[in-house]
């Protein structure tokens, strides 16, 4: 098939990007026929799908979210397992974004495309690392793609959080982390950090921190915050959605010390709308030397470049010789990641 | 530098007054000399690097990244040091400076050598270090701590008096070894005798409705519209202190100049109205503004809103210290001073004549016609104390304005209040339309504070942010202590002291006040 371009099989439709010859959406923003999910975060898995091809983490997430709604017919796809659809050969690889997300790596007449999803190369103690995969074409997310974008160290964020904890005995920490992935992989790292007392959630973030904990990601001990004395909550630490922080369900809380665990809290004026006293630079996606660097890894002469700052990172890759542009995906969010 | 930027990034974040006090207090007891005291100089604005500029720091930034890539981010951070500190790349090897060393070292640095200076100081510091040393450089830390709050943070770190200290604050320089020492235990107190320092000053309590006091006891003065000010000159050195401690000399040379004296009263800063050099009143509060928070102040300003002192006290009369004395004597002590200084620029606060209870009623009930903020009652006997002291000194202020506005938006509060609405901007009619006038966030109970919350939730039209349009239907009883133009609102008023007397749920927003009565109000 000679003159075949990678865009004359793997098309920008107002769904979402279409695999022509398999006739297979990825992350479709409406419901399909076919479709395979990168991840479990809601703009990248919706309900009403037929048939749904993910790893088995991304199915049970959507389950748990979505009920029967999930899929008509899920498909399990484990990491490095190939499924041949028509004339299309499907796989899924490591993300390192949350639990079970994936690339779709997607091969037709000899040409190989990459579609990472939301991704991030740094260390995650609730999913497998992100896997480079040489490919022609690399779609590639743009969420922090600005040289202002550099996460620090995460467990110099936990440890703020926890000298606070230290300096402020009489209030209770209030920490807003996105429910799927981010809270449960604070919770690690507070774990990590030393702290094995209780830690108390939200009632909106139990489910997945018990789904979590099914796929064997201990969490330590967690309590709910609802029943509970005001005065309990001195000097412990309680996790909530986003949403919540400024929710009038914070005022059962003492005088709460309200953080967020978010890669915008990077940028000052990001961290002062959210009324945070306490920003925690923690991100489940790649920042700027993440993004360039794997970008020069996978080799790809080609990147296609969706949701977040596209045109710096179209940019960078220019002057390097790269081929890039930015597709114009709907239904994406900077979302509370 | 990196303990120094942890305190100045949790300040910016940290709201309340209370944790502000905390996050201080904590730093300065665990911090070493001499950096503590250069983190001090730094927050209470007595540093000053004269040679480094800002644009060699924007040269510097603009060499991080390319032209676009360097657009991009500024246009998203939207503040130059910042978008500086985060595009600058940490060099591996590159020590990270001590506090300390960056002070000295730019003290003495010549314009040519701060660029390298700096840099090499980027290369070693993360973002959080870089956004600190940028903010640091480049004065105006502006991360909401007034110098006086970093004292009372000082007070607090070694259980002091922060009256002590701001008796010693003007007698230490940075980075105050000696008076971390003092206040340690370390080391003895600075000594302040033959130096203009400032004597914390003696405050008053409202006077509480109904109470009615003995004239026979109580000397009366006006309340004047203006700003307290310490005028403290000793052995050549003459200085103008504020309210708060706070330096205030350079803005003021007419002041300094006419005090040709050696003592220290306390007294009223006021401004006179040039078109009318013979009156005994004093220009509107508005015109004085123009000459605060100025850090010079130019011929045409002088000339244009001259300023005097009304004085009411006097603390020493060369190196005798008055302050024991009871006010009676203190008093005589000052009609003679000034006989003997005499400067027209330095007036007598005039004592009032009332020779019973509703005399002195009706006084402060001219107060507001004849420009003053109220009366002041002070014990004949009262000893000049610091601080606010029980039964001493009464102020009895001018009856408020009122007026009813109708609640336009409403604003989430900060810290204990981040869940409630809990700032409120309110209008009056102006033809059909409303048009804001004010905004207030106090005046009312805890409980009214919930109901006025739900009522917000319930009655929302639009939402921006922390902020929301609310239906005009709630009416605000308003008490303000004036109002004056302003071209900055788009009323063309500006309210000063607003606060919500009373919620009229009663009343129909129809029949709130019309920008005319305000208008009067002027």
């Amino acid at each position: 098939m000679a003159g075949l371009r990678p865009e004359d099989w793997l098309k920008t439709t107002d769904r979402g990007l279409w695999c022509a010859p398999a006739d297979l959406y990825i992350d479709p923003v409406r419901a399909v026929e076919r479709a395979v999910v990168t991840h479990g975060h809601a703009d990248h898995a919706r309900p009403g799908n037929r048939r749904v091809l993910a790893t088995p983490e991304t199915l049970a997430i959507m389950r748990a979210r979505y009920g029967e709604a999930a899929a008509r017919q899920a498909q399990p796809l484990g990491y490095g397992e190939t499924l041949d659809l028509d004339d299309v050969t499907v796989r899924l690889v490591p993300a390192g974004h949350v639990l079970g997300s994936a690339q779709v790596v997607l091969e037709h007449a000899g040409q190989r495309i990459v579609v990472s999803g939301d991704y991030k190369r740094r260390r995650d103690p609730t999913c497998p690392a992100f896997e480079p995969v040489a490919c022609d074409v690399f779609v590639t997310e743009a969420t922090f793609a600005l040289p202002v974008f550099r996460h620090p160290d995460d467990a110099g964020e936990v440890a703020s959080l926890l000298a606070s904890v230290a300096l402020f005995p009489e209030r209770a920490h209030l920490v807003g982390a996105y429910g799927l992935g981010k809270a449960q992989r604070l919770i690690r790292l507070i774990r990590e950090a030393g702290w094995d007392r209780p830690l108390y959630l939200h009632g909106a973030l139990r489910a997945l921190c018990d789904l979590y904990e099914a796929h064997g990601i201990g969490l330590g001990p967690l309590e709910p915050v609802a029943g509970r004395d005001r005065a309990a909550f001195a000097g412990e630490i309680v996790l909530a959605p986003p949403g919540s922080l400024t929710d009038r369900w914070s005022r059962r809380l003492p005088d709460p010390v309200t953080a967020m665990a978010s890669g915008w809290m990077r940028v000052r004026q990001r961290a002062k709308q959210r009324g945070v006293e306490l920003p925690l630079i923690i991100s489940d996606h790649a920042d700027w030397d993440e993004l360039t660097a794997t970008l020069e890894e996978v080799g790809a002469p080609e990147v296609w470049v969706t949701h977040g700052r596209e045109e710096a990172l179209v940019h960078w890759a220019a002057g390097r010789g790269i081929r890039a542009r930015a597709l114009s995906l709907i239904g994406r969010e900077d979302e509370d990641e | 530098m990196k303990d120094f930027a942890a305190l100045l990034d949790r300040l910016v974040y940290t709201p309340s007054r209370n944790g502000k006090l905390r996050l201080l207090a904590d730093y300065f007891r665990r911090t070493p000399d001499p950096d503590r005291g250069w983190a001090l100089a730094a927050l209470t604005g007595d540093l000053d690097f004269p040679n480094a500029k800002a644009g060699a720091i924007r040269d510097l930034a603009r060499e991080q990244a390319d032209e676009v890539l360097f657009a991009l981010s500024y246009d998203y951070v939207g503040d130059l040091a910042e978008t500086t500190a985060l595009l600058w790349q940490t060099q591996s090897g590159a020590e990270p400076p001590r506090l300390a060393g960056v002070v000295e070292a730019l003290r003495r640095a010549g314009r040519t050598e701060v660029r390298g200076l700096v840099s090499g100081w980027l290369d070693g510091l993360d973002a959080t270090g870089r956004w600190a040393l940028l903010k640091l450089i480049t004065g105006g830390l502006r991360i909401g701590v007034s110098a006086r709050l970093a004292r009372v943070a000082l007070a607090q770190a070694f259980d002091a008096a922060v009256e002590e200290i701001e008796e010693v604050w003007h007698a230490v320089e940075p980075p105050y070894g000696d008076l971390f020492a003092w206040l340690a235990g370390d080391g003895e107190k600075p000594d302040v005798a033959g130096r203009a320092t400032f004597r914390p000053f003696m405050l008053a309590h409202p006077l509480e409705e109904g109470v009615a006091l003995d004239p026979a006891d109580w000397l009366v003065e006006w309340k004047w519209d203006g700003i307290r000010v310490q005028l403290a000159a000793r052995g050549g050195e003459r200085r103008l202190y504020s309210r708060t401690g706070d330096d205030i000399s350079a803005a003021f040379p007419d002041v300094l100049d006419a005090m040709g004296f050696d003592g220290v009263l306390d007294g009223e800063l006021l401004v006179r109205d040039p078109a009318d050099p013979g009156s005994a009143d004093p220009a509107s509060f508005n015109a004085l503004q123009q000459r605060l928070n100025r850090k010079t102040v130019s011929k045409k300003m002088l000339a244009a809103h001259p300023a005097y002192v009304v004085a009411y006290d006097i603390l020493f009369d060369g190196a005798a210290d008055l302050r024991d004395l009871p006010l009676e004597k203190r008093r005589e002590r000052l009609e003679a001073f000034a006989a003997q200084h005499g400067h027209p620029d330095i007036e007598l606060s005039a004592r009032l004549d009332a020779p019973d209870w509703p005399a002195v009623a009706a006084l402060q009930a001219e107060a507001r016609r004849l420009g003053r903020e109220g009366l002041m009652l002070k014990r004949r006997d009262s000893r000049y104390e610091p601080g606010r002291k029980t039964g001493l000194w009464f102020k009895w202020k001018r009856a408020p304005l009122l007026a009813d506005a109708v609640l336009m938006y409403a604003q989430r509060g900060h810290g204990r209040r981040s869940s409630f609405y809990s700032d409120y901007t309110f209008g009056v009619w102006r033809g059909g339309e409303l048009v804001p006038v004010g905004k207030a966030y106090f005046g009312f109970t805890d409980e009214e504070l919930a109901q006025l919350d739900r009522w917000v939730r319930n009655h929302t039209l639009n939402r921006f942010g922390p902020v929301r349009e609310v239906e005009k239907r709630l009416v605000f009883e308003v008490a303000f202590d004036s109002i004056h133009p302003s071209p900055r609102h788009k009323s063309g008023l500006a309210m000063r002291f607003p606060r919500i007397a009373r919620i009229r749920w009663d009343k129909p927003a129809g029949e709130a006040d019309r920008i005319e009565a305000l208008e009067a109000m002027v």
